[in-house]
């Protein structure tokens, strides 16, 4: 990702991949590329989830730093829709078995 | 609540062409799919299986999974052609929206975010075409033919970004 003004300078618990995970066969992972900006991402994961602010930038972190994150969980169906959406937005996103 | 922006002449053009050409790009795909006579019973459409091999349409369109060859196959034939069309639909108000000649350009939030994929649409079919990368300089060196593109792409960053700002103080 690219951060044309300024890069987020809180890191709130990057690690989620757990909180999001649980017990559900399914993910959808955000995988990072160099297009999609840092606060576009971090608006998606809002605007498409749900999610407070501060998940959203550390879901987003995650994806930055180590290349990918899971933002939801979930059975087959849910997660296909959510790929769809974060594909709708222009997310590289794909889904996976846990 | 409105979002507010004013556009010069050049910059309003140039984004309709970059939108046209997305518009293009996806309705060429869309041309592709099979013809499918459940389809036109039915009225639901099934798209292509195969991933584009236009490495542009296929960043707009990506696989649903790695994992599962068959499973990317079906999940693109059934999802494609909704996203094509959100995708030209959310195309279609920024070139309803843009002022012919420039101006200003007043957004309400539900349109700032159909305005944010289309535009982010652009930027990835741009930037895909340059390979832009982490690395990729502010500009080329002055005689290579993408530096004119690498100026509209960083352009559009900027913009685009500066609607999210905005957008995001909203929500």
């Amino acid at each position: 990702m690219s951060a044309p003004l300024s890069s987020p300078t809180t890191q709130v618990d990057p690690d989620l991949d757990e909180d999001v995970a649980g017990d559900t066969p399914w993910q959808a992972v955000v995988w990072n590329d160099p297009v999609n900006l840092m606060s576009y991402v971090t608006y998606v994961l809002q605007k498409v989830f749900g999610y407070p602010e501060p998940k959203a930038t550390a879901l987003m972190l995650d994806v930055h730093h180590k290349g990918k994150a899971a933002v939801s969980a979930g059975d087959k169906d849910k997660i296909e829709t959510d790929v769809a959406k974060l594909h709708a937005a222009g997310l590289w996103a794909t889904m996976q078995r846990t | 609540m409105r979002l507010v922006a004013t556009m010069e002449e050049q910059e309003a053009s140039v984004l309709r062409g970059l939108v046209g050409e997305v518009v293009q790009m996806l309705d060429g795909r869309e041309a592709e799919s099979p013809a499918d006579e459940l389809a036109e019973l039915t009225g639901m459409r099934t798209g292509p299986s195969k991933r584009p091999e236009d490495r542009v349409l296929a960043r707009l369109l990506p696989d649903f999974t790695m994992e599962d060859a068959d499973l990317a196959a079906g999940l693109r034939s059934l999802h494609e052609p909704s996203l094509i069309e959100a995708k030209r639909d959310a195309a279609t108000t920024v070139l309803r929206g843009l002022p012919p000649r420039g101006g200003r350009v007043e957004l309400s939030v539900e349109e700032a975010d159909v305005w944010l994929a289309a535009l982010n649409d652009v930027r990835l079919a741009l930037g895909t075409a340059l390979d832009v990368s982490e690395e990729t300089p502010d500009s080329f060196p002055e005689d290579d033919p993408r530096g004119p593109h690498l100026g509209v792409y960083h352009w559009l960053t900027f913009v685009q970004d500066s609607l999210v700002q905005a957008r995001l103080s909203l929500l």
